[in-house]
C-alpha cells in the first residue's frame, strides 16, 4: 500500500501557508506573493507526483487515511482519492498558481504590466439593487497608482486620490523603487488576499479529498468564507455596493443550500444509526447501506439542492453572474473553475451512489433542468454587455451539459461529464483571465467599450479566441472531447434530450463569436483602445499552461480519461446502471462496445480504456 | 394525603432536622458566603480598596466553587430532604455558569476602557439630568455593589439548575433575578436607557415569576407535592385531575420560557440587553440562559417526562415562533446590542429544538450548545465594548462601518464570532447546532430541524451584514475608536474566541463530558 499521505500533505501545505501569509505585515506584500507562488507551485508538483502514484485500475479510494475526529458522532478525518476527485484536485492545484501569478498586481495595483490605468469608470451594471450599504464612490480608489514617497507614509494616498478620478488614459507610471507597498489606511491588504487564496486552495483540496460526509460538509461550507471575502473585499474598487451585494448573495445562497444539505447529512447519520446500530459518516460504509426509497428521495433532495445551488443549475443560478462579475479576476477563475465543480462533483460522488433510488426518481427533473440551463444560460450570455457576467452565464450552460452527462446514467456520459468539469475549468478559467486582462487595461467590463483590439493586442486576441473556441467545444480543443462524450452517452440513454441539447452548441457558437466580434474585430472606435498594451511576459506565463493544456487535451485526452473512466464506470455499475445494450449490429464487434465508438477518434478513449 | 404530615407533626411535637450534606452543597455554599462577605466588604472597606478587593473576592470565589464542582463529579444524589439534586447535569451546568461568571467578572472589573473608570455607574441613585448627574459621568467611583449582586445572582443560578423541588426552584429564580434587575440599571453611560431596561426587566420578570409561582401551586394541587419526583409519579398515576396538571405545566413553562427569552415571552430581551452595562448583558446572555435552560430541562425531563406527547406540540410551536421571531426581527435592527439580543432569542429557539428531541442526545446536545453559545456570546459582547466613541460604546451599526480597515484584528475576531453564531463549520457554533439538530432528527422532529435550518440561513444574513459593514465599506472619517490597550476585556475576548475555535475543531472532550452527564441523567 502507498504510505505517503499525499492528500493530507496537499491539504496541510496550503493551509499552513495561509496562516503564515496572513500573519505577514502588510508592508511585506512582495514576500507574501513570492511565498504564495512558491507554495502553490509546490502543491502543483506534489499533486502531479500523486497523480503518477495513483493506480487507476485499482478499485476504491487510494491514498486513504482515517483518524477519529469526533467519535461521539462517528465523525472521522478520512481522506482518499478516486479518479474523479483526483483530476479535480489536479485542476485546483493547477489553477491556483495561475491565479496567483495573474493577481500579482491586482490588489496593490503595482502596474508591473506597464499598461495598468486607474479605473474609476463604473461599468453599467443593470438590475443591481444597491443594498443597504451606501456607495462611497471612488474616494478609496488608489488602485494602479505607483505610490510616490516612502513606505508607510500617507502622502502617496493623497496624491492617488487626487489623480484617481481622472479619465482613464493610458498613462504609464515611471517605475518607483518601493512600488505597491504604501500603507494608506483604506488600502486593501495584499498578504490577506493571498492568504485567502491559499485558504481557498486548502478548502478545495479538502472538499475533493474528503471521504467522510461530515468532513466533506465542513470543507463545503468553510470554503465559502474565503471566497466571500475575496468578492467583498477585493472586488472592483469603485463598485462597493455591488460587490457587497454580490458577496452577500453568494454567501446566503450557498449557506441556505448548505444548511438544507446539513439536514440531509444529519438525516443520513440517523438512518445509519438505525440501520447499523452506530451512526457513521464514512462514505464507503454509507454507500453499502440500504435506505428505503422514500427516505432516499428526501435525502437526495437535501443534497441535490445544495449542489444545484453550488454548481449552479438553472433555477438556482442567480447568484453566479453577480459573484462572477464582482470577483477579482483570480477569484472568478477559482469560483467558476473549481468551486462550482464541487456542486457537480457532489452530484456524481454523493447524490448518485448514496441515493440511487432517489437519483432514479428525480433524474427526469434534473435532466430537464439541465437542458433548460443549457439554453437559458446561452441565451442570457448572448444578451450580456458586461463581459464577466457573460462568461458567468456561459458557465450556466456548461453546467447544464455536465448535469446532463451525470444523470444520463451511462458510463460514457458520466466520463464525459467529469472530463467536462476539468475542461470547463480550463476554458472558462482562461476566458475569465483574458477578460480580466482586458478589464485591467481599460477599467470597464462593458463590451461596448472595446472593438478592434485584435490589431492592437494580437496575442491577447489570439488567446481570447482560443479560450472562446474551447468554450464552444470546437473539435481539436479539449472541450470537444467531453461535450461529445456527454452527448453520445446521453444519446444512447435518451435520444430526444440529446438532440435538443446538441442544439445548445449552436447558441454557444453565437455567444462566443459575437463577443469576439464585438471586442476584437472591426475598427477601433475608442481612442483609448489604440494604445493598449499586449500581454506582458507575466501574463503570457499565466495563460501559457492553460493554452497548452487546451490544445493537448483536445488532441490526446487519454491520460485523464484513463484515470476517470474506471471510477465512473464503477460508480454507475455500483448502482446497477449498466450502459444500454447497443442496438446496432456493428456493436457486436468487440472493438466497438459503444455506439460512440463509430464516432471520430477523439472519443475512442472514453469507450475503451 | 397532603394534610398528613401536619397531623403527624402535631401529634409527635418533634421535628427531625433534615440532614444536610454540606460537602455536596459546597459549590453553592462557597458562592453564597462570598456574596455575603462581598456585602460586608462594601460596608467596611474604603472606596479605593473595594475596587480591588471585590473583583478578586468574586473571582476567587468562583474559582473555588469551580474546584468544588470538579471534586464533586460523579455525585448522584438528592439532598436536603429532596430540595436539591446534585447529579451530573447539575454539576455540568453549575461549572458552566461559574466559568461564564468568571469571564463576566473580568469584564465588570475593566477600568481601562472608559475614560472615567469602569462601566458601572458611580451612583445609581442620581436621577439623570438632575444636579450631579454630569459630575458622576466623569467620577472615578463605581457602585462596587455590582460584584456581590453578581455573586448572589450566580448563587441563584446554581441553585436554579440544582433544585429538585418547585418551591426551591422558585426561590432560586428570585435569587437569580433580583440582582440582575438591579445590575441592569447600573450602566455608566446612557443612564435613562439603563434605568428603562432595569424597570422593564423588573416588571416583566416579576410578572413571569408570578406565573411560575401559580404553576407551582397547581402542581401541588395536582400531585400533592412540589417535589419533581413526586410530580412525575403523579403524572404516571391515573385518575387525577388533569386540568390542574395542564395548568401547572403551562404556567411553569411561561415562567421558564420568559427566562430563556423564548417567543412570545421575549419582548424584554432587546431592551434589557441594550440598556444594561455590556458586561452585565454578556453575563445575562450566557449565564441566565444556562441556568434557565438547566431548570427547564429538569422540569420537562424529570417532572413532566411522562407527559412528553402532550407538551411536544407546545414546544414545537414555541421553538418555531422563537426562531422565526429572533431571526426575522434581528434583520431590522440598527443597534448591535439589540441585534445580538434578537440573535439570543433565535438561539433560544435552536436550543428548544434540541429539547424537542426528548431523548438523551437532546440533553447532551443542549448542554453542549449552552457552553458553546455562552463562550461566543460573552466574547462578542466584550468585543462590542471595545469599540467606543467619546460617548461610550459605539453600538449603532452605522458606526461600525469600515472597522475592518482601521482595526483589522478586532474586526476579524468579531467576524469570527459572528460566523460562529451563524453556525459556520470549524466554529463551536456549528458543532453545537449539529449536536442539537442531530438529537432532534433522532427524536423524529425533522420538520422542526428544517425550520431551524432555514432560520439559520436568515440569521446568517444579519451576521454577515455586520461583516459587510466592517470589511467592505469605507471607514467613517469620524469613526469610533477601538481600544487597543491590553486589558481584561482583551483577555475575555481572547478566551472566548479561543474556546469558540477549539470547540469547533476539537469538540470531543467537551462532548464526552456532556455525554457522561446526559447518560447518567437527572436524579429524582
Amino acid at each position: 500500500m502507498n504510505t505517503v499521505p499525499w492528500l493530507t500533505i496537499l491539504l496541510i501545505v496550503p493551509a499552513a501557508a495561509a496562516v503564515v501569509v496572513a500573519a505577514l505585515p502588510r508592508r511585506h506584500a512582495t514576500l507574501a506573493k513570492q511565498l504564495t507562488l512558491a507554495v502553490t507551485l509546490a502543491v502543483l508538483v506534489l499533486a502531479v507526483i500523486a497523480t503518477f502514484a495513483y493506480d487507476p485500475d485499482k478499485a476504491g479510494f487510494q491514498f486513504g487515511q482515517s483518524y477519529d475526529w469526533i467519535s461521539t458522532f462517528g465523525i472521522s478525518y478520512s481522506v482518499g482519492a478516486d479518479g474523479i476527485s483526483l483530476v479535480l484536485m489536479l485542476l485546483a492545484a493547477l489553477l491556483v498558481p495561475v491565479v496567483v501569478l495573474s493577481s500579482w498586481d491586482e490588489v496593490d495595483g503595482g502596474g508591473a504590466g506597464g499598461g495598468r490605468v486607474p479605473a474609476p469608470t463604473v461599468a453599467p451594471d443593470r438590475g443591481m439593487p444597491g443594498g443597504s450599504v451606501g456607495d462611497v464612490g471612488p474616494v478609496g480608489d488608489v488602485e494602479g497608482i505607483g505610490p510616490v514617497g516612502d513606505v508607510g507614509g500617507g502622502a502617496g494616498g493623497t496624491t492617488a486620490v487626487l489623480a484617481a478620478p481622472a479619465p482613464a488614459r493610458p498613462v504609464t507610471f515611471p517605475p518607483v523603487e518601493t512600488r505597491g507597498e504604501a500603507e494608506t489606511p483604506g488600502r486593501r491588504s495584499v498578504p490577506a488576499f493571498f492568504a485567502l487564496l491559499l485558504a481557498l486552495e486548502a478548502g478545495m483540496i479538502g472538499v475533493f479529498a474528503a471521504t467522510d460526509v461530515f468532513l466533506f460538509y465542513v470543507f463545503f461550507e468553510a470554503m465559502l468564507i474565503p471566497m466571500y471575502f475575496l468578492i467583498g473585499s477585493y472586488g472592483p474598487v469603485t463598485e462597493q455596493a455591488q460587490r457587497s451585494y454580490a458577496a452577500v448573495k453568494f454567501l446566503v445562497y450557498s449557506l441556505l443550500g448548505g444548511l438544507l444539505m446539513l439536514a440531509a447529512v444529519i438525516g443520513l447519520y440517523v438512518v445509519s444509526a438505525d440501520n447499523l446500530g452506530h451512526g457513521t459518516f464514512d462514505f464507503a460504509t454509507l454507500r453499502q447501506m440500504e435506505i428505503t426509497p422514500g427516505v432516499q428521495k428526501l435525502l437526495f433532495l437535501g443534497f441535490f439542492v445544495a449542489f444545484a445551488i453550488k454548481a449552479p443549475l438553472f433555477p438556482f443560478h442567480t447568484w453566479l453572474p453577480d459573484a462572477g462579475a464582482q470577483s477579482p479576476t483570480g477569484g472568478a477563475v477559482l469560483l467558476v473553475g473549481v468551486l462550482d465543480k464541487v456542486g457537480t462533483f457532489g452530484l456524481i460522488r454523493y447524490c448518485i451512489p448514496l441515493f440511487p433510488d432517489g437519483a432514479d426518481y428525480f433524474a427526469p427533473m434534473v435532466l430537464g433542468l439541465a437542458v433548460v440551463g443549457i439554453f437559458y444560460g446561452a441565451l442570457l450570455a448572448i444578451g450580456q454587455r458586461d463581459m464577466k457576467r457573460l462568461v458567468a452565464y456561459t458557465s450556466l450552460a456548461h453546467f447544464g451539459f455536465i448535469a446532463l452527462g451525470v444523470f444520463a446514467f451511462t458510463s460514457q456520459a458520466g466520463t464525459g461529464a467529469v472530463l467536462y468539469m476539468v475542461n470547463h475549468g480550463l476554458s472558462t478559467g482562461l476566458l475569465f483571465l483574458v477578460v480580466g486582462f482586458l478589464v485591467s487595461r481599460r477599467g470597464t467590463r462593458d463590451v461596448g467599450a472595446y472593438g478592434g483590439l485584435a490589431k492592437v493586442t494580437p496575442v491577447l486576441a489570439g488567446v481570447f479566441l482560443l479560450a472562446g473556441l474551447s468554450s464552444l467545444a470546437l473539435p481539436g480543443t479539449n472541450s470537444f472531447v467531453s461535450e461529445f462524450l456527454v452527448l453520445v452517452g446521453t444519446f444512447t440513454a435518451n435520444k430526444p434530450l440529446a438532440i435538443v441539447a446538441t442544439c445548445g452548441i449552436v447558441l454557444a457558437a453565437i455567444y462566443v463569436l459575437y463577443l469576439y466580434q464585438r471586442t476584437m474585430t472591426g475598427p477601433i472606435v475608442h481612442p483609448d483602445n489604440k494604445v493598449l498594451h499586449d500581454l506582458s511576459l507575466r501574463e503570457k506565463l499565466v495563460v501559457a499552461p492553460i493554452v497548452a493544456l487546451i490544445v493537448a487535451l483536445g488532441v490526446y485526452p487519454k491520460p485523464l480519461l484513463d484515470i476517470i473512466t474506471p471510477t465512473v464506470t464503477a460508480t454507475y455499475a455500483d448502482i446497477g446502471k449498466s450502459d444500454p445494450a447497443p442496438t446496432h449490429p456493428a456493436a457486436a464487434h468487440p472493438g466497438a462496445a459503444h455506439p460512440g465508438a463509430t464516432q471520430p477518434v477523439a472519443t475512442q478513449p472514453g469507450g475503451h480504456s | 394525603m397532603s394534610a398528613d404530615p401536619i397531623i403527624l407533626l402535631a401529634q409527635t411535637q418533634k421535628i427531625t432536622p433534615p440532614s444536610i450534606e454540606y460537602s455536596s452543597l459546597s459549590p453553592l455554599l462557597i458562592v453564597f458566603v462570598v456574596a455575603l462577605v462581598g456585602v460586608l466588604v462594601d460596608a467596611f472597606a474604603t472606596r479605593r480598596a473595594r475596587r480591588v478587593i471585590q473583583p478578586v473576592l468574586a473571582g476567587g470565589g468562583f474559582i473555588a466553587a469551580l474546584v468544588a464542582v470538579a471534586v464533586l463529579h460523579g455525585r448522584h444524589a438528592v439532598l436536603a430532604s429532596g430540595a436539591v439534586a446534585i447529579d451530573a447535569p447539575t454539576l455540568f451546568m453549575q461549572g458552566t455558569i461559574l466559568v461564564f461568571a468568571l469571564l463576566s467578572v473580568l469584564l465588570v472589573a475593566e477600568r481601562q476602557l472608559d475614560s472615567s473608570g469602569g462601566v458601572i455607574v458611580a451612583s445609581a441613585a442620581i436621577t439623570p439630568g438632575s444636579k450631579g448627574s454630569t459630575a458622576q459621568q466623569t467620577s472615578a467611583h463605581m457602585q462596587t455593589e455590582a460584584y456581590p449582586l453578581m455573586v448572589f445572582s450566580v448563587t441563584g443560578m446554581m441553585l436554579f439548575v440544582a433544585s429538585n423541588n418547585l418551591l426551591v426552584m422558585f426561590v432560586a429564580l428570585e435569587i437569580l433575578s433580583l440582582p440582575l434587575y438591579l445590575l441592569a440599571g447600573l450602566a455608566r453611560r446612557r443612564r435613562l436607557l439603563s434605568q428603562e431596561a432595569a424597570m422593564k426587566y423588573f416588571l416583566l420578570g416579576a410578572f413571569s415569576s408570578a406565573f411560575f409561582l401559580y404553576g407551582v401551586a397547581f402542581a401541588y394541587g395536582f400531585a400533592g407535592s412540589v417535589e419533581l419526583g413526586k410530580v412525575a409519579d403523579a403524572v404516571g398515576a391515573v385518575g387525577k385531575n388533569d386540568t390542574y396538571l395542564y395548568l401547572s405545566l403551562g404556567l411553569l413553562a411561561v415562567g421558564l420560557f420568559f427566562k430563556i427569552g423564548a417567543a412570545p415571552f421575549h419582548s424584554w430581551t432587546p431592551d434589557v440587553y441594550q440598556g444594561s452595562p455590556t458586561p452585565v448583558t454578556a453575563f445575562m446572555a450566557a449565564g441566565t440562559k444556562v441556568a434557565a435552560f438547566g431548570a427547564l430541562l429538569r422540569v420537562f425531563y424529570v417532572a413532566f417526562g411522562g407527559l412528553r406527547w402532550d407538551w411536544r406540540p407546545v414546544l414545537w410551536t414555541v421553538a418555531i415562533l422563537t426562531m422565526v421571531v429572533g431571526a426575522v426581527l434581528a434583520l431590522t435592527q440598527r443597534d448591535i446590542k439589540r441585534m445580538l439580543a434578537y440573535s439570543a432569542v433565535a438561539h433560544a429557539g435552536f436550543l428548544l429544538v434540541g429539547l424537542a428531541g426528548t431523548n438523551t442526545d437532546g440533553l447532551r446536545g443542549s448542554m453542549f450548545y449552552l457552553v458553546t453559545y455562552g463562550f461566543t456570546t460573552i466574547a462578542a459582547f466584550a468585543a462590542v465594548s471595545l469599540v467606543r466613541t467619546g460617548d461610550g460604546e459605539a453600538s449603532d451599526l452605522s458606526q461600525w462601518r469600515g472597522l475592518g480597515r482601521s482595526s483589522p484584528l478586532l474586526a476579524g475576531t468579531f467576524s469570527f464570532l459572528l460566523l460562529a453564531l451563524a453556525g459556520i463549520p470549524l466554529t463551536s457554533g456549528f458543532t453545537g447546532k449539529f449536536a442539537v439538530f442531530q438529537a432532534a432528527i433522532e427524536g423524529d422532529a425533522t420538520p422542526l430541524v428544517i425550520v431551524a435550518l432555514v432560520c439559520s440561513a436568515i440569521a446568517a444574513f444579519f451576521y454577515v451584514r455586520v461583516i459587510v459593514l466592517m470589511f467592505f465599506s469605507e471607514p467613517l472619517a469620524e469613526g469610533p475608536v477601538v481600544v487597543t490597550r491590553p486589558t481584561l476585556t482583551f483577555g475575555t475576548v481572547g478566551i472566548g474566541t479561543v474556546a469558540t475555535l477549539v470547540l469547533g475543531v476539537a469538540p470531543q472532550p467537551l462532548l464526552d463530558l456532556a455525554n457522561t452527564a446526559a447518560t447518567s441523567g437527572f436524579v429524582r
